[in-house]
């Protein structure tokens, strides 16, 4: 019985954990390893941890900082933010990430995706897509945080990144994220529709039926973040995640 | 003293801070005098299978690992490819593991209709073949993390502790007298695997 996985994910930023609403205006929210410790109470079935403004820096992923932030966990982690080489993913894995998410190098060098899924194995081989709508309302394809705009076709990079061996894709919708306003369905069916691995998707998630409706739409995994750092409409910092219990009664 | 032999294959941090929350203090290391000290042994590792015993090897170990297990009978843990290493060999390599258990490791294989995908990796249950102190007071809905390709089939049922499904029912944790063996993550695991590792810090 594996059941749907539902991911909190978390923003890193000059070694503090943030919020963002549709990729901007980031708003410190906390320490990492004060977060992981709490859900580590609260039994989080996976953490997503993306570092961004590793790309932007043009430097490496902070790997000092990421042993601290994984020692701390005791359950599977996933990291993103500045991985452009082979050596770069080895040294994550040493360190006991379980997965390792590429976004804008995948799409500059895709071949990167080709030897990481070889090596390590694809399982543990994520890659990101960011994906924004433009005013007609089609899906363009964004890059380094959500600032460079890609002349890829949605359809197109999925199922190239499936073919150079993702084991994963996981999908942020820029427009969706930190509104709380529900995922992006649309998206979730044309996803869902053209590629054969799992999928991660990602952002609008306000209330935990949002869950259920992108996995009712297709989707094999459902991440965020606003739902599980904020509280209220003033948006007060509190950590929290759903009850397993009542994850298994919206996610059977 | 708990000791966690570090031959080169993961990271230890999840295991250290697991054993101090439960209020025990343990020691990693490849030191052969600390390893015979050791009251309890627990033998981690992620990755390639021949890469962990070809390791083993360069450090010399598998002579300290094969007295303390058989001559002491000090209780020892092997997680994940610690486990599959107790072995007698895996499907997954040509080097011969320390055969500690009478068990040989296979690839996940299913029918070619099947959706399932190999690696076998996220969250599973287990099921009890042989009761064990191990899983004593095992919360309820008890659940562990999985990241694997090859599974134990072993050659005497009775060693069979656990099974778990993945399209079929795999030997998921295996036991002969001191020797326990789990495919799971229990450092990966929230209270069940820190349940588990209590069990064994305590109960050996």
């Amino acid at each position: 019985m594996l059941r749907y996985r539902v991911i909190p994910v978390l923003l890193l930023k000059n070694n503090g954990l943030v919020k963002t609403i549709k990729f901007k205006n980031p708003v410190y929210i906390g320490d990492p390893i004060n977060t992981v410790k709490i859900f580590n109470e609260k039994e989080v079935d996976e953490l997503i941890l993306l570092d961004i403004t590793a790309t932007h820096e043009n430097r490496e992923p902070n790997y000092k900082r990421i042993e601290e932030i994984v020692s701390e966990a005791f359950m599977p982690i996933g990291y993103g933010g500045g991985i452009r080489k082979i050596e770069q993913i080895e040294k994550l894995f040493k360190l006991g990430i379980e997965k390792v998410i590429l976004n804008t190098a995948a799409q500059i060098n895709p071949k990167l995706i080709k030897e990481a899924s070889q090596i390590f194995g694809n399982q543990s081989i994520v890659v990101a897509i960011d994906v924004k709508k433009d005013i007609w309302g089609k899906n363009k394809i964004y890059t380094h945080s959500g600032t460079n705009k890609q002349s890829n076709n949605l359809i197109s990079l999925l199922k190239q990144v499936e073919e150079f061996g993702a084991g994963e894709i996981f999908i942020n919708s820029i427009d969706k994220d930190g509104t709380m306003t529900g995922y992006d369905i649309d998206l979730i069916h044309v996803v869902n529709e053209n590629v054969s691995v799992p999928f991660i998707i990602s952002g609008g998630a306000g209330k935990t039926e949002d869950f259920s409706k992108a996995i009712q739409a297709g989707a094999s995994a459902v991440a965020a973040g606003a739902i599980f750092v904020f509280q209220g409409i003033h948006r007060a910092v509190l950590i929290s995640y759903p009850k397993y219990e009542e994850l298994e009664l919206l996610l059977r | 003293m708990i000791t966690i032999i570090d031959y080169g294959m993961g990271n230890l941090g999840s295991i250290i801070n697991m054993i101090k929350r439960i209020g025990y203090s343990s020691e990693v290391t490849f030191d052969i005098s600390q390893i015979q000290a050791a009251s309890k042994i627990i033998l981690p590792g992620v990755g390639h299978y021949d890469k962990a015993m070809q390791n083993i090897a360069s450090l010399g170990l598998k002579e300290i690992i094969l007295k303390k297990a058989l001559i002491d009978k000090t209780p020892m843990l092997g997680i994940c490819l610690g486990m599959q290493i107790m072995g007698n060999q895996s499907e997954e390599g040509i080097e011969k593991g320390l055969g500690l258990i009478d068990a040989d490791f296979k690839k996940f294989s299913f029918s070619s209709d099947s959706k399932l995908k190999i690696p076998h990796m996220g969250w599973n249950t287990i099921e009890t073949n042989k009761e064990s102190s191990l899983f004593k007071n095992m919360p309820v809905a008890s659940r562990f993390y999985f990241v694997h390709s090859f599974h134990a089939v072993c050659n005497n049922e009775s060693d069979i502790l656990t099974t778990t499904h993945y399209g079929y029912n795999f030997t998921s944790s295996f036991a002969k007298g001191n020797i326990n063996g789990v495919q799971f993550h229990p450092e990966k695991s929230h209270q069940f695997g820190m349940q588990l590792l209590k069990n064994f810090i305590e109960n050996f």
